[in-house]
């Protein structure tokens, strides 16, 4: 049992919290935010140039070569700075699908780029009705002679229309549900018969729909072997789950010391609001979630690569579920006790809020993870 | 970051087991794992064994007879421990006032008192609250008058102590008194005496709680004759020993072990009890909530292996210690909670948890059913003492917070 990190994985942490407090202040993300892109290549860029956006990279493909641990360290700093550039969907997601997948070609094209910042590569997996189930899944591809022919619908993909490139699956055989009959394939957002709708979500960052209709993707295009993809699909959606739950931990790390600072400061009834016991009781309550939530993004990072199915679910969606609740009492309660100014646009904890909110909402709610749990642990 | 024990852990881990599996007995772990009422000379009978082990007090250093193993181990002795269901240890000798008597004991004290901690031969009991001195404490009042006769120095206590946790058993009681009414803070003043409970003028009367049982006292004392001998430390100077004393409180805080324990017996309740036909376990409002307790647990489990790590790490278990005892008594009582209404309405018919009378019985219903609604009843204690959880909350503002 250990709780240390190496010297590697500290001054990895340091460094993207250096530069990001250095580089990424509440004006300069506002500013970004207001842009017609809503993120920015710049950064990005230095992210690159910093090694951070190659962290889920195999050195031989330019990358760090780190784990989930290291993923973990990352996402704590952008979660603190609110990073609207499109890190989870490219350089966590995408990395470890296309080494999972076990795709050379795809990987040895993708990888070194995604790496060095010049390339966006996004996972179009989602659809209208998927509620955080993984498996389920109903765009198709068609074999049809040397190319495939997709037909579906992708929804809220989280910065589909950043991306260069997507990864999108489709169902080459088999049920919605069935585990087999998944493939992946590269498509050209600006491919015949895509059709992208793009906007801003409740957090800040970005998000499309994707229409897919009798788009033809040449054989070549799909990833890994036809069909047997949600392994990989599923080893990347934990590993994605593990970081959002990092980056929910450094959100609630910020939001507390933020709502410390402000009750400190702000005085009523002649005295700072802060030494009225009541609001030092739910600070109290905020600092015990954001420790219990703590505990099980270690947790659910460690146990993202464990090799057995129930005990890697249970881990993760216990952490969800945690981290959700969490996120929730954490959110509510820090614009509770900014009172008027925790509702305005000009303070960091709306947005903190807003973001943790969107959390919960993504890769399936409390809720769902409270029944995947369950399910899990089986009647025992 | 590794969340393994070692191979050495591992071994150390193993070793407990097959102690536990050759000498814990059967019909008191069948009454823990039940949760039925133990007896007081169930809690004797083990720590007997467990010192014939050499075991008899895990946290204690070698040179006082103690195992001395570090923190880990005593984690996982303690989790082997409640997972086989033997007796939780009686805290009151091997980790309140032993500590104390080898702080700041005498060597003639902890020749005295310490063997017989450890053997299971003295029974001890705390002096701490009173009625009007409860997470309040330094506003105790309990009097203590120096005097002095041909037989030697002595004082002479007057006062009332009261929930006193199993005083009915005790031979010994240690007690915070106050030597110096007139000091300047209520801090000061305050002495920290042993007193043999056999002594003239020592009453102690049952407080029957909710649950019908006999757990705690009132201890009245009336002109005591309390030997100077018998003080630890200077007069004067109780407040410092009782607050390193309310230090030591707080090991196995978590209770992981125990609630695992407990969270087992709630599921294989809720598989024997039926809703619409089926088991309730698969009832989805039920499972949601069993699921809410158990990743509660596992949360707390993390936690706890933090603190445990920070603890090897010499870092001293800090003011974290109030965020284990919010979590571990939310999650007892959500336990306890979720095992009453788990049996619905078999939790009516009510056995009074006297261990006087013996062992709790089922007349109708199923067996399990017996003791749920008074456990539930008796463990609403756990977030009153030690500390009430508002208190822990102080703990935390003032101490990590720092408002």
């Amino acid at each position: 049992m250990d709780f240390k990190f190496s010297e590697e994985q500290r001054l990895l942490a340091d460094t993207v919290q250096r530069f990001l407090r250095a580089h990424y202040s509440f004006e300069k993300r506002r500013a970004i935010l207001d842009s017609r892109e809503g993120w920015s290549r710049e950064i990005w860029r230095a992210l690159a140039g910093l090694g951070v956006t190659g962290v889920n990279i195999p050195e031989a493909h330019g990358g760090l070569g780190g784990g989930p641990v290291e993923t973990m360290l990352v996402m704590n700093a952008l979660g603190e700075a609110l990073l609207l550039e499109p890190y989870l969907a490219a350089a966590v997601i995408t990395p470890a699908l296309l080494t999972r997948i076990g795709d050379e070609k795809a990987s040895a094209e993708l990888l070194p780029d995604i790496a060095a910042g010049e390339r966006i590569v996004a996972l179009a997996h989602q659809e209208p009705h998927t509620r955080g189930e993984l498996d389920h899944l109903t765009t198709s591809a068609r074999k049809s002679g040397d190319h495939y022919v997709l037909d579906g619908y992708k929804s809220v993909i989280i910065h589909g229309d950043c991306a260069d490139e997507l990864l999108v699956t489709a169902r080459t055989s088999g049920q919605m549900n069935d585990k087999s009959g998944v493939s992946v394939f590269r498509v050209d957002p600006r491919a015949a018969g895509v059709r992208i709708t793009a906007y801003a979500t409740l957090d800040g960052q970005r998000g499309a729909d994707i229409e897919l209709k009798g788009v033809k993707i040449a054989a070549d295009r799909l990833v890994g072997a036809e069909g047997e993809a949600y392994p990989a699909l599923e080893s990347a959606h934990d590993l994605a789950l593990s970081a959002i739950c990092a980056e929910a931990v450094g959100i609630m790390k910020a939001v507390n010391a933020a709502t410390l600072d402000y009750t400190k400061n702000r005085k009523q009834f002649g005295q700072p609001i802060a030494s009225f016991q009541v609001l030092q009781h739910r600070m109290a309550d905020m600092f015990l979630h954001s420790e219990q939530a703590v505990s099980m993004s270690y947790l659910a990072a460690i146990r993202c690569v464990e090799p057995d199915p129930l005990v890697r679910r249970r881990a993760l969606s216990a952490a969800k579920v945690v981290i959700g609740q969490a996120g929730r009492f954490i959110g509510q309660q820090a614009i509770q006790l900014h009172g008027g100014m925790g509702m305005t646009d000009e303070l960091m904890v709306s947005h903190y809020f807003k973001r943790l909110t969107a959390i919960d909402l993504t890769f399936g709610d409390t809720d769902f993870h409270t029944q995947q749990f369950t399910a899990a642990s089986g009647a025992g | 970051m590794d969340l393994n024990f070692t191979p050495e852990e591992q071994a150390f881990r193993e070793e407990v087991r097959a102690f536990l599996r050759e000498r814990l007995p059967a019909d008191i772990s069948e009454k823990v794992r039940n949760g039925r009422a133990i007896q007081a000379e169930d809690y004797v009978r083990w720590q007997k064994i467990l010192y014939e082990q050499g075991w008899g007090a895990p946290s204690w250093p070698k040179k006082f007879g103690g195992a001395e193993w570090n923190p880990v181990q005593l984690h996982i002795f303690d989790e082997e421990s409640a997972a086989a269901g033997a007796p939780r240890t009686i805290p009151f000798g091997l980790k309140m006032v032993a500590p104390v008597i080898m702080a700041f004991g005498s060597p003639e004290q902890q020749q005295r008192f310490l063997p017989r901690i450890l053997s299971g031969e003295d029974w001890w009991c705390q002096g701490y609250s009173e009625p009007g001195a409860g997470s309040d404490l330094a506003s105790l009042n309990t009097r203590a008058e120096r005097r002095s006769d041909q037989s030697g120095e002595h004082y002479i206590v007057n006062g009332q102590k009261t929930w006193n946790t199993l005083g009915q058993y005790a031979d010994w009681i240690f007690c915070l008194v106050r030597t110096d009414p007139d000091a300047p803070k209520r801090q000061q003043g305050i002495s920290f005496l042993l007193i043999d409970m056999k002594s003239p003028g020592v009453t102690v009367r049952p407080i029957i709680t909710m649950d019908g049982a006999h757990e705690v006292n009132e201890v009245w004392f009336e002109n005591v004759r309390v030997p100077v001998e018998n003080r630890i430390g200077e007069e004067n100077k109780g407040w410092t020993y009782a607050k390193f004393l309310l230090g030591h409180e707080r090991t196995n805080i978590a209770s992981v072990g125990a609630s695992k324990r407990e969270l087992g017996r709630l599921k294989a309740i809720a598989r024997r009890e039926i809703k619409n036909g089926r088991p309730l376990i698969e009832d989805p409002l039920f499972a949601a909530r069993i699921a809410q307790v158990e990743i509660d647990l596992m949360a707390l489990e993390i936690t706890n292996l933090r603190a445990l790590f920070a603890e090897l790490e010499k870092r001293a278990p800090g003011p974290e210690a109030s965020v284990l005892k919010i979590k571990s008594t939310e999650i007892q009582q959500a336990l306890s909670e979720l095992m009453m209404y788990a049996v619905g309405h078999y939790a009516l018919p009510f056995y009074r948890a006297s261990r006087e009378e013996g062992d709790l019985a089922s007349v109708v219903g199923p067996e399990y059913a017996a003791p749920l609604a008074a456990a539930y009843c008796n463990l609403r204690k756990t977030s009153i003492y030690g500390g009430s959880n508002e208190i822990q909350r102080n703990i935390i503002s003032q101490m990590i917070l720092g408002l």
